[in-house]
């Protein structure tokens, strides 16, 4: 018998750990209560990456998802309709996703769909949610997701990919006015997306990409791949990838004795950044949402930008990231045009399509036919860590 | 390429690698008193790391006090589990207690992730951060640590089975478990020694390279991987073929990344790991004699 009362502890304890997380993805509901619904709710569903690698972005969606739904519906809803949110984690697993897109049309008969937060999860799901003709407010920067095939239902609210290299290509040709630079990036799909967008818009800007090196996620040295990027000439390091693989880049550099600047994608726009690379995160540059520095917008904007930080600050006890602030955006500009055109796939998507100049967290969005990114490279600023803080780079 | 690249190459390499060493010899102390892989390992590793930041950080205790308690700690966790998952099965056969340890491990992760969430952590290096110039490549002193630990750790654990009588008891179980019963051995105690020792490296491996490449709950899954290659590399059981394993591993993939590609780091090292195991099972260091393997 007593093997047995081994065997249960450590096999039944994970199991049940595991059913513990299985259980709670389907009660985060909200519902409202039946007295005060006076009209039928609108269903609105959500994919996000609440746990699993992409947790430290999906819970702050989840988080500001929760918040502006309370928010909108303490207000007495949208024309009287309360919003009912389903939010599903997708554990940052494609796989998860795409059960949990069934489930949210299928059973819960969503009339539309914010998510997900990754770039493979958002590229999982597109095709059936584009199939059951609602619309999708994706909050992943990959460039294909507002590509074509069955790009017609889904919004982005994040900055793309494109625009956050466009913006370090910018810096590097007109503000560093160099020449060379490298490339390190993570090999997963977005650092690869990265550094071949740096690759392709590179020679436009007359610069030349003089090296090219990847790490695994989990990797823990890349000094031998600095090491390489030392002796090849490049005047800049780019390092594409998000917490915690720039982190050690940073530091190897150091180690290296690497002087030449460091520019970080956007994937690197959090307090942890600074955190874990300590003093080697002095100096390095980035491209970020004006949420990361709040003075950098102007007029409405940056009134949207501080009540929203100090919303969730009071709710949550903790800064809002710009991941939040893709969720911000991505339930705001669904509930206006819900407000315009009600619940019809085609009308609100067409309603979608027509937001124009919406002072959002991540920009100023304007959707149009042809463009379901909705953002310039005007809303993203160049950021610079200085004492621990950040700065705008001029 | 030049001379002093490659030199960087080099010793990059042995730093990871004698992170591997570390790891991989809790699984040589492992394998040779029970026959078994613990793959619960790696989780050792980050418990180590996880408690050693906590107790630095929050209870803002002195870094020694803090390395020393997170080590005893992991250390305990080793003993309870061996007492409660390991010993009421010991009459089972390898592949259920193996199945244990896996099952361990998610638990382990699954707590580490509830109790300190899923962000990565770090802290500072031991003795600053001021790369030592090294015939023109740099080495930073957190490095010298990490293989100034595991030489030092080599060294006594060689008196410890040469000059102890609990290292040579634990010596004779390892080569026959049930002779060395029949010799008086205890040797369920020394099964349960086998556990601290090894929780106790692998936590000290998580310690050393938290200020490096920093920690997280995740992180046990890879290192365990890489000691346990490591470990099968130098030929599973002998714990010099553990350090030379690690090292060989950690060197490899370094310079196959400085002379490839990064893409094929983990590729590359695992082929030779398949080659030298088709060329000699038993593993470079390995007894041609082990039997039971």
């Amino acid at each position: 018998m007593k093997k047995w009362v081994g065997m249960l502890l450590v096999l039944i304890v994970p199991l049940m750990l595991l059913g513990c997380q299985g259980s709670a993805k389907q009660e985060q509901a909200t519902s409202t209560s039946a007295t005060e619904a006076a009209k039928e709710p609108f269903k609105v569903g959500a994919i996000v990456s609440v746990t699993g690698p992409s947790a430290p972005l999906g819970e702050a969606e989840k988080k500001t998802l929760l918040l502006e739904v309370e928010k909108i519906n303490a207000a007495g809803g949208i024309d009287g309709h309360k919003i009912d949110l389903f939010i599903q984690d997708d554990q940052s697993e494609a796989k998860n996703a795409v059960l949990a897109v069934s489930k949210l049309i299928d059973e819960q008969g969503v009339i539309a769909i914010i998510g997900g937060t990754t770039t493979p999860c958002t590229m999982a799901i597109k095709d059936a949610i584009a199939k059951a003709q609602i619309p999708q407010m994706a909050m992943a920067a990959g460039i294909p997701i507002t590509k074509a095939p069955n790009n017609e239902w889904v919004f982005r609210t994040a900055q793309s990919d494109a625009i956050a290299v466009q913006k370090v290509i910018g810096y590097m040709s007109t503000g560093l006015k160099i020449k060379k630079f490298a490339i390190i990036h993570d090999a997963n799909s977005f650092g690869q997306s990265g550094a071949t967008e740096l690759q392709n818009l590179a020679p436009k800007a007359g610069l030349t990409v003089v090296k090219v090196d990847s790490y695994k996620t989990d990797d823990t040295n890349m000094s031998t791949q600095l090491t390489k990027i030392k002796g090849s000439g490049a005047e800049a390091v780019v390092v594409w990838g998000t917490n915690p693989g720039p982190a050690i880049a940073a530091k190897n550099m150091k180690e290296l004795g690497m002087t030449i600047p460091y520019i970080g994608s956007h994937g690197i726009g959090n307090k942890k950044f600074i955190e874990l690379a300590g003093n080697a995160a002095e100096g390095v540059v980035f491209p970020a949402g004006k949420v990361l520095v709040p003075s950098s917008a102007s007029g409405e904007q940056q009134t949207v930008i501080q009540a929203f930080l100090d919303d969730y600050k009071a709710k949550y006890g903790e800064p809002a990231n710009s991941f939040a602030g893709h969720a911000y955006d991505a339930i705001n500009i669904l509930t206006k045009a819900l407000e315009k055109a009600g619940s019809g796939n085609e009308k609100l998507r067409t309603a979608i399509t027509d937001t124009k100049n919406f002072n959002g967290i991540s920009g100023i969005f304007s959707y149009a036919q042809a463009d379901h990114d909705g953002l310039k490279t005007t809303d993203m600023v160049m950021v610079e860590i200085k004492n621990g803080a950040w700065q705008e780079k001029k | 390429m030049h001379l002093d690249q490659l030199l960087q190459f080099i010793i990059s390499g042995i730093t990871s690698g004698s992170i591997y060493a570390l790891i991989a010899l809790g699984f040589t102390l492992i394998y040779n008193s029970t026959q078994i892989i613990n793959f619960a390992q790696g989780e050792f590793v980050m418990l180590g790391g996880l408690f050693a930041v906590s107790l630095y950080s929050v209870t803002h205790l002195p870094l020694v006090l803090a390395i020393i308690l997170a080590i005893a700690i992991v250390t305990i966790v080793g003993v309870v589990f061996e007492r409660l998952a390991i010993r009421p099965l010991k009459d089972s056969s390898g592949i259920t207690l193996i199945i244990v340890t896996i099952g361990a491990s998610i638990l382990m992760k699954n707590v580490a992730m509830i109790f300190w969430g899923r962000d990565p952590q770090t802290m500072p290096p031991f003795t600053g951060d001021t790369p030592i110039n090294f015939f023109g490549a740099s080495i930073t002193p957190q490095s010298l640590w990490v293989i100034g630990v595991l030489i030092l750790v080599v060294i006594m654990l060689q008196l410890f089975y040469k000059r102890s009588v609990i290292g040579k008891a634990m010596k004779a179980t390892s080569i026959d478990p049930t002779a060395a019963r029949l010799m008086g051995i205890n040797t369920s105690n020394i099964v349960m020694l086998s556990f601290a020792m090894s929780a106790g490296f692998a936590s000290l491996a998580g310690i050393l390279i938290t200020p490096i490449s920093m920690t997280s709950y995740s992180v046990g899954g890879f290192l365990g991987l890489k000691g346990f290659a490591a470990a099968v590399l130098g030929g599973l059981g002998n714990p010099v073929g553990a350090v030379v394993g690690g090292i060989l591993l950690g060197v490899l993939e370094s310079v196959s990344i400085g002379f490839i590609s990064s893409g094929y780091k983990d590729a590359i090292a695992f082929l030779i790991l398949l080659l030298v195991l088709f060329i000699r099972p038993s593993g470079i260091m390995g007894s041609k004699l082990r039997g039971k393997v």
